[in-house]
């Protein structure tokens, strides 16, 4: 037999293991519903992602890509890895340094025809900051960061 | 040649440092006076070279020195004047040395404020200090010296300033953040100070108290200063975003909330004395954490600094050596502390509990969310990231349930409160609540919505619990005006952070839920309706700046043909170096926001724009001016300079400290719980 406050003591602990024990299990069901997976355009472009899946994806944006509509904010630009290439449709306001060589992070899924249709835009915030996925995706695909890392030179 | 005075400075403050890390600590432990006394020189040698080294700093910035290589890569002979000095965070080195700079002010404080504590605990405080300035200021001259030069030639000019970084918010958020994160290390060395003597009473915590509620209140004004500039300035007309920057900073203060609070119950009943020592070694953690994060590029953010991994690793051995180190102590010390008092399953202490269980909850489900990526790209190599309704799913709940027991804990009574009692004193209150909860929305936003209804019934909770509680405080006093005036300064701290929370709960949830925004392509002459809000795009205009051109838009928004506001966003390219900057425009108003901005300029002159309405948005930074008055105030409550006056005279520390425990002991009653 137990004596009584040991049990009391046990009850407590076994009542705090389960709820800690309910607050994980919810925290981690939680987790896994938010998670976005983050691929690469070359990825993307060897069917590893399937058409509806909400995920990000990053890469340079390829030059003279970009194309607006004149009547709407629709707009539609290709991104690159300097392997693959996957077009963007987007309809918004693009941020502030989006611009043709640079990097993107798109948020969205995949139409039926291949198209990436974004619900989100994320450029870099720092000209001379790269975003760690963008990186690793041009570096998966065998091309080197630092050749397209920086803007064009200051015409001065 | 100056910058290498600074150079030299930083590493004679690096010695003072050492000393200041070992001589007091030393000291107490061979009880050696001469040894513990040198603590407060030191410290002030610390911060006088570390002042040193930021003045020196400046002056390379003001002066436009290019050869310093932060100077070279953060700043340009056009940036205004103000923007220069500023400058000087706007990297890694520079705002390093200001986050030592804060370290070496709490120091100073440390020194200058604890004239009525023993001998041997301020000894104590003041070395783990020292060795925490010392671990920054080596990790400074070993991986990010700011006084690097650029060498052989340097630049004829500088790459300029991040142009968001262009604003008021950057000269006033990172130093107030950096000093609030700072001044946890030192409730933490207070914690330290008090395992190492084997002294955890209630006199540890009541000297703590006020420098913790002094540290939260500035970490709050720094992060709602964080929140107010990204909302104005990053144009998307958000104010939190679960950046993975934005969550340490959060976690430190959850932790510090919870910390607050049991710092309380611990000086006042004498219980929950190892919790509270663990919670100053989590919030201090979390300041660290937050450190690491932003310095060694491990998340994508908007904070990141441009990365250098042997830094990361260096923070994280900082982190190791001091956290570990801590909690090491606290294993060995723990268990022989002892609570003194019991209390019932329904009192004071059970809500204080309840309400620290749910902050620390809080504080951990953002920290999981914050560091997942990291740990699940370590595991399977994929990059994933955790969206906002993470964050949410878990929050909201947790705080909802946070709000309804902060109305019942101040109430409540220590050690046993009758339900009884508490029904009484808040029955009809929760009443009212309810009703004006469904009333409100409906009489000024005219419509009804479930979110808005449990918002408004929490936040008239709050607000008529505090009522309730004056009441009952003043009840069986002559008048009310001189029961009003016999409550404490603590009291009022108490009950205005807790009406801060009330005001934010309006500002977040009437925000989130009833704001709007459209995006739209306009010609001139052109307009878009908006919440009841006519925005119209009269033209623009091509202006220039100190340092940039620009393209101001004017918009002139009006309410049934009644002119409300006109707005000027800006669309600029910085002269130094091209880069372009959105500026937005903002008409506010306690009751909501009117909010352009920019997006591009078309081919043929029409303009993309977002336009947005958004009520009560500025409740949520005005709760957060509440929060941190109401803990300052707490902390300016006479007692802690009463008994700091007291402790003045008593020649034994051993002997005080007791004498005041049991002064300390009859107090309560009084004051809070009558």
């Amino acid at each position: 037999m137990m004596k009584p406050h040991r049990r009391k003591r046990l009850g407590a602990i076994l009542f705090v293991a389960f709820g800690l024990s309910v607050a994980a299990t919810l925290t981690l069901f939680a987790l896994s519903q938010n998670i976005n997976m983050f691929y690469s355009p070359t990825q993307v472009a060897n069917g590893e992602v399937e058409s509806g899946t909400l995920f990000r994806i990053g890469g340079m944006v390829k030059d003279g890509s970009v194309e607006r509509r004149q009547d709407s904010l629709a707009v539609s630009f290709v991104t690159t890895d300097f392997v693959h290439d996957v077009p963007i449709e987007y309809e918004g306001i693009l941020p502030d340094l989006f611009r043709e060589g640079q990097g993107v992070v798109a948020e969205g899924s995949l139409d039926a025809l291949g198209v990436f249709q974004a619900s989100r835009v994320l450029a870099k915030h720092d000209e001379n900051y790269m975003s760690p996925e963008v990186r690793a995706a041009i570096e998966q695909a065998g091309g080197s960061p630092e050749n397209h890392q920086f803007r064009e030179s200051p015409e001065d | 040649m100056i910058p290498e005075l600074g150079q030299f400075s930083l590493i004679l403050a690096f010695c003072l440092s050492i000393l200041l890390g070992v001589m007091p600590l030393a000291g107490a432990a061979t009880g050696n006076r001469l040894w513990m006394r040198m603590g407060r020189p030191l410290s002030a040698g610390l911060f006088v070279f570390l002042g040193i080294c930021l003045a020196i700093l400046a002056h390379a910035f003001v002066t436009d020195d290019f050869s310093v290589r932060i100077v070279a890569a953060q700043s340009n002979s056009l940036l205004p004047m103000q923007y220069k000095v500023t400058a000087l965070w706007g990297g890694h080195e520079g705002s390093f040395l200001l986050w030592t700079f804060m370290l070496a002010g709490w120091i100073l404080a440390v020194g200058v404020f604890s004239k009525s504590m023993p001998r041997e605990f301020v000894a104590r405080v003041l070395g783990v200090l020292g060795l925490l300035c010392a671990s920054y200021i080596l990790f400074m001259l070993a991986t990010s010296n700011p006084f690097d030069r650029m060498v052989p030639v340097p630049p004829t000019d500088g790459a300029d300033l991040n142009t968001a970084l262009q604003d008021i918010g950057f000269i006033l958020h990172p130093p107030t953040l950096y000093m609030g994160y700072v001044g946890f290390s030192v409730v933490f060395a207070f914690a330290i100070a008090a395992l190492l003597s084997g002294r955890l009473d209630a006199a540890w915590a009541r000297w703590s108290r006020p420098w913790a509620n002094v540290a939260w209140a500035i970490l709050t004004i720094g992060i709602a200063l964080g929140s107010w500039w990204a909302y104005y300035e990053l144009g998307w007309g958000g104010w939190w975003a679960w950046d993975p920057v934005e969550n340490p900073p959060l976690i430190t203060w959850l932790c510090g909330a919870a910390l607050i609070h049991s710092l309380a119950v611990t000086e006042k009943r004498r219980v929950f004395k190892s919790w509270t020592v663990l919670l100053a070694i989590l919030a201090f953690a979390g300041s660290l954490l937050g450190t690491f994060i932003t310095r060694s590029g491990l998340l994508t953010s908007v904070h990141a600094f441009a990365s250098d991994p042997s830094r990361g690793v260096f923070i994280l051995a900082i982190l190791g050596v001091f956290v570990g180190g801590a909690l090491l102590l606290y294993a060995i010390r723990a268990p022989l502390i002892k609570s003194e008092f019991g209390f019932g399953p329904l009192s004071r202490e059970i809500f204080l509990l309840a309400n620290n269980v749910i902050l620390v909850v809080a504080a951990a489900s953002v920290f999981l969310g914050t560091l997942f990526p990291m740990f699940y790209q370590a595991l399977t190599g994929d990059l994933i990231s955790i969206g906002p309704p993470y964050f949410n799913i878990i929050f909201v709940p947790l705080m909802i349930l946070l709000v309804i027991l902060l109305g019942i804990g101040p109430i409540s009574r220590w050690k046993k409160t009758s339900g009884a009692y508490l029904r009484r004193q808040l029955g009809k209150v929760a009443a009212a609540s309810v009703l004006l909860g469904v009333a409100l929305p409906l009489i000024v936003l005219l419509d009804i919505s479930i979110p808005a209804t449990i918002a408004v019934a929490l936040a008239v909770w709050i607000v008529l619990g505090i009522c309730r509680d004056l009441v009952a405080k003043t009840a069986n006093k002559p008048s009310r005006w001189q029961g009003l005036r016999s409550l404490t300064y603590g009291y009022y701290g108490m009950q205005g952070a807790h009406f801060g929370v009330a005001v934010m709960l309006i500002g977040v949830a009437l925000t989130s839920y009833f704001s709007s925004e459209r995006s739209v392509l306009l010609q001139a002459g052109d307009s878009v309706e908006l919440g009841g809000y006519e925005f119209q795009f009269a033209g623009s205009e091509r202006i220039a700046g100190p340092n940039y051109d620009a393209d101001r838009a004017t918009v002139l928004v009006t309410r049934d043909d009644e002119a409300v506001a006109d707005l000027y966003p800006e669309l600029r390219v910085y002269l130094a170096n091209g880069a372009p900057s959105t500026e937005m425009a903002i008409d506010p108003s306690l009751l909501r926001d009117l909010f352009v901005t920019p997006g591009e300029i078309r081919d043929n002159g029409a303009w993309t724009m977002t336009v947005y309405v958004k009520p009560f948005v500025r409740w949520i930074w005005l709760g957060a001016i509440f929060m941190a008055l109401g803990a300052t105030l707490a902390a300016a409550d006479r007692r802690y300079r009463k008994l700091a006056r007291a402790r003045g005279h008593a020649h034994d520390p051993a002997g005080g400290e007791m004498k005041l425990g049991e002064a300390w002991s009859a107090q309560p009653t009084r004051s809070k719980a009558s």
